[in-house]
């Protein structure tokens, strides 16, 4: 039992770190010799269970704003090692933040408002904690700066206040909970290197918008900007008010020529005066949007290729090798996607395929919505980048780790028939995913095969080969998982619903 | 016509981040210009209200304008006069520094002062008497800043002191502030020796009659002006005011020296204020005094105008929510102390002269007076970072108030409630030391904050008043 070995758990208070740079500084100590478990991070109630699950006994009256440092090693001399190892780690984010000492040298802005003044910037991203996003996105506003807005939990009362503050000062605020954005060729938060072009995007998606973006440019379309406006703004509370302001940007640039407006389910009133709105400003508007009975994103875009004029290419595809015969096959759908709109859509398109329903922490019918960390029989879908499964900590695209758990767990059930992964590549994401997520695959494949089931894995791949990550490469590495992989999400969806016993066509 | 979105779509990003430190470092991959915050948690508990007080649509509005008259405010020393003739101040009615206080609950050198002020007034024989007095409920007070007037430390003001009279035209306010006594044993830091009260009577008798002919001969005196040159000549305002003092003698000497009274008398007056290096003192408050009034209620303004202690609570007043003060205890301040006096000696925190801090100049100037860095526990860089740092509270720079060392800019002017709570930067107060026990006198210097609390109290005001 290594609660045997030395262990410390130090408590700092009002010490704040953003959690990606505390995740990094988790690792580099992880990796201090002797050191067999480390983690540094603020103590969030999420936080604290986590720590707890690793047998830390966490300070009482630990709150979100203090730091837990928590480290065990085989020695005092390895936890002392560790503790100099967080030291030095700290120092280098504080060193990365400020702009140097000495004789005159300005302290660092502490505010998004200070940042923009001291550059004259045109643009803020905000990516801090959703309770205090309201705020910092506010003061950008005031600046004069339209906003990328990252954070989540942010909310609708909250997203409709902002978004009218903003259009009164001729800025947009692109989110909440936006992942994705592309202005002049700048990658905002999570997005794919892809090939300049005439075609606009308008996203109430971050990975919807990837997914396009990048069947687009395996197509060989390209891109002029990506202006995302979050999740909720074609929903009936929000009205499509940051649409309608993307929309008559894009119309008056010169670069672009046509707009694909890319949403989650929206609401159907919203849509309809998007519409007339899109008309009224005679763009040539081309429609993304998912939803039942709706053509899935592959399909969208491959119908606006027709009209751009363009051919639709053959998508990427990698077919693995079946599974040895003789082995059983669970009968349920397990999908534990990253990127929400890829997890909506692989759950639509699966849905239409399967007789039994999908349950999902996303579900649109609330008789089948189920916690993101429940278990259950049947077929699943599991979206870990929602709100409830974010809360005081990294967005998985950042920190997998939720997932990678996950797949474990539903390797080694009987119930699991086929594994539905999506992996984005592009900035922000991480730099080098397809490691780790082949080494979860392998291990998940042997645990099923070991107790002698099949577990095909299908991974729907989001990317371009310009990505730093590279699209050809992180397939290879995953193809040599044993798994299969789709360029295109909804066929990636239809593939693994083709797996389960009883719908092999 | 301009293209949508300020021309977001037309011209290359330049990005101001706050939050995830990877973002900030993809965009820089890209080889994009980049501004990150070093963002922080707000202080503990203020999320939803800073939340709704930075959506209140009168702020952005509110604060420009209140930091636009608090920066064309003027300040023109017009008159000496009697404290009972200016302020209409009675018999047995007496002003203290800082926010309300009542006699139980008021420090040692306040109740000193109290007492010297009684005693001074003739209203008692005796320290014990006067304090009984007191005790018993007998008498009125009230603070400075009710009647537009400031007082340094105790701030204690009876209606046969001589007040400054200033003025600002512009915004037609008007302020005051009583005579400073010197350094050593003075009735504002709570002394009430015999030396105290002759030299109160003294002032009263001679100095303020001198000074209001020397005023009135001279015509007015700009205020503004003077402490825009004393910033570059080494002066904060607050806890250095040689060159405003002597300034301030080279303008009022001819009045003086020509003024109707015996040699001796002008002779003393000019000595007396030609040692008092803080002579300018009583000047420069009631200028930012009225640089905080031209900028004081306006509804939905977050910016501070009024700091003030009274040697038990600090308070704040802000623009916004009107008379309204929020209080917390005042803090000790750490500094140098004067002979064999300790960290043990010293009062908390009291005086209306962190007025100057409000108004954009004393401790949020440091970086123009390098001087006195070492006086108030800190080094040079230490200095030009606390005034930097100030930047990151306020609303402004002073168009007028410049600090050569930062390139001549202005100094850090309008703090702004939902900055401070956002970023947990105090506001930075250079002050004296009162001794703890009525009578001691100045003990040192040093450095303070307010405490945190008036902060997040003043926010939840504002919030309450969003529609």
């Amino acid at each position: 039992m290594t609660t045997d070995q030395p262990t410390v758990v130090e408590l700092r208070r009002g010490a704040y770190h953003d959690s990606v740079s505390l995740m990094q500084v988790s690792r580099a100590v992880a990796g201090t010799e002797g050191i067999t478990s480390a983690q540094v991070a603020m103590a969030t109630e999420l936080n604290v269970e986590v720590l707890t699950g690793m047998g830390f006994a966490v300070p009482d009256g630990a709150a979100a704003n203090d730091l837990v440092v928590a480290l065990r090693g085989d020695s005092d001399e390895a936890i002392q090692a560790g503790l100099a190892a967080v030291e030095v780690e700290l120092a280098a984010l504080r060193a990365g933040s400020r702009g140097g000492g000495g004789m005159g040298e300005a302290p660092p802005p502490r505010t998004v408002g200070s940042a923009a003044r001291a550059a004259d910037a045109t643009l803020a991203l905000i990516s801090v904690p959703g309770q205090h996003a309201v705020t910092e996105t506010y003061d950008a506003i005031a600046a004069g700066l339209s906003v990328m807005l990252f954070s989540d939990n942010v909310s609708v009362e909250d997203e409709i206040r902002l978004k009218d503050a903003a259009r009164g000062a001729d800025v947009i605020v692109m989110g909440p909970d936006c992942g994705t954005a592309l202005v002049r060729g700048v990658a905002l938060g999570f997005a794919n290197v892809v090939r300049e072009g005439s075609v606009g995007l308008v996203a109430a998606s971050g990975t919807g918008a990837q997914q396009v973006m990048c069947l687009l440019d395996a197509a060989g379309v390209g891109v002029s900007h990506c202006i995302g406006v979050g999740g909720r703004d074609l929903k009936s509370a929000v009205g499509g008010r940051s649409t309608r302001q993307a929309l008559a940007a894009l119309a008056d640039d010169p670069q672009t020529t046509s707009v694909i407006v890319v949403s989650k389910p929206p609401d159907d009133t919203v849509l309809a005066e998007i519409r007339s709105y899109a008309d009224d400003l005679g763009l040539d508007v081309h429609w993304a949007i998912l939803g039942e009975g709706r053509p899935d994103l592959t399909a969208a875009v491959e119908s606006a290729l027709g009209s751009l004029g363009a051919s639709v290419p053959t998508w990427p595809v990698h077919v693995a090798e079946p599974d040895p015969e003789g082995l059983t096959r669970g009968a349920g759908l397990r999908g534990l996607f990253c990127g929400g709109t890829l997890a909506d859509e692989a759950m639509i398109v699966a849905a239409e395929l399967l007789s039994e329903p999908i349950r999902s922490n996303i579900a649109h019918d609330a008789a089948l919505h189920v916690g993101g960390h429940e278990r259950v029989a049947g077929h699943l879908v599991v979206d870990f980048g929602d709100d409830e499964m974010t809360q005081g900590r990294a967005h998985p695209m950042i920190d997998p780790s939720l997932r990678m758990e996950r797949i474990a767990a539903e390797a080694a059930d009987a119930s699991c028939g086929v594994l539905l992964l999506d992996l984005v590549l592009g900035h922000g994401a991480h730099p080098v995913p397809a490691l780790e997520l082949a080494d979860a695959i392998r291990d998940a494949r042997v645990t099923a095969h070991e107790s002698g089931r099949a577990l095909p894995v299908v991974v729907s791949l989001t990317g371009t080969d310009d990505d730093p990550q590279g699209y050809a490469r992180t397939a290879e590495v995953l193809a040599g998982a044993g798994a299969s992989i789709f360029l295109s999400n909804a066929a990636a969806a239809r593939h693994a619903v083709a797996q389960l016993e009883g719908n092999a066509s | 016509m301009t293209s949508p979105l300020r021309g977001l779509l037309g011209t290359d990003p330049v990005v101001a981040t706050a939050g995830v430190g990877l973002f900030a470092d993809a965009l820089r991959d890209q080889a994009v210009a980049v501004s990150e915050a070093d963002w922080q948690p707000p202080m503990e508990g203020t999320e939803t209200d800073l939340a709704r007080v930075m959506g209140d649509p009168r702020r952005v509005e509110a604060n420009a304008t209140a930091v636009a008259r608090m920066t064309a405010s003027t300040a023109t020393l017009v008159d000496v006069v009697p404290a009972g003739e200016a302020l209409g101040l009675e018999k047995g009615s007496f002003l203290h520094a800082g926010p309300p206080l009542t006699w139980d609950r008021a420090s040692g050198p306040m109740q000193g002062a109290l007492i010297g002020a009684v005693l001074f007034e003739g209203l008692a024989d005796t320290a014990e008497e006067a304090e009984r007095q007191l005790a018993s409920g007998v008498y009125e007070f009230e603070p400075c800043h009710h009647r537009d007037a400031v007082g340094p430390m105790a701030g204690v003001v009876s209606p046969s002191m001589w007040m400054y009279e200033l003025r600002d035209e512009v915004h037609d306010n008007t302020s005051w502030c009583s005579l400073n006594e010197g350094l050593g044993k003075v009735l504002r830091y709570g002394a009430y020796n015999e030396e105290v009260i002759t030299r109160l009577h003294w002032m009263t008798d001679v100095l303020g009659p001198l000074l209001r002919q020397a005023v009135r001969s001279v015509g007015s005196i700009d205020i503004t002006a003077i402490i825009a040159q004393m910033l570059q000549m080494g002066d904060e305002g607050h806890n250095r005011n040689r060159a405003g003092s002597l300034m301030l003698l080279r303008e009022l000497l001819p009045g003086l020296v020509t003024a109707e009274g015996s040699s001796s008398d002008i002779a003393e007056a000019v000595r007396f204020s030609g040692a008092n290096e803080h002579f300018f003192l009583n000047l420069g408050m009631p200028a930012a005094k009225l640089a905080t009034l031209a900028a004081h209620g306006i509804p939905g303004s977050t910016i501070v105008t009024t700091m003030a202690r009274n040697g038990t609570d600090f308070g704040i007043r802000v623009s916004g929510t009107g008379d309204e003060w929020f209080t917390g205890p005042a803090l000790t301040p750490e500094g140098l102390f004067l002979g064999d006096f300790g960290p043990e000696d010293a009062n908390p925190d009291i005086g209306d002269s962190a007025i100057t801090e409000t108004g954009g100049i004393g401790g949020f100037a440091m970086a123009a007076a390098p001087a006195i860095v070492k006086f108030v526990g800190g080094d040079v860089p230490f200095a030009l970072e606390a005034t930097q740092r100030m930047y990151e509270i306020t609303e402004a720079e002073h168009p007028v108030y410049q600090v050569p060392i930062l390139e001549f800019r202005g100094t850090p002017t309008g703090i702004d409630v939902t900055k401070v709570a956002r970023t947990g930067i105090l506001p930075q107060i250079n002050t004296g030391m009162a001794g703890a026990v009525a009578g001691t006198g100045q003990v040192g210097a040093g450095l303070v904050t307010p405490p945190a609390e008036c902060f997040p109290a003043a926010l939840a005001s504002l919030a309450r008043a969003v529609d």
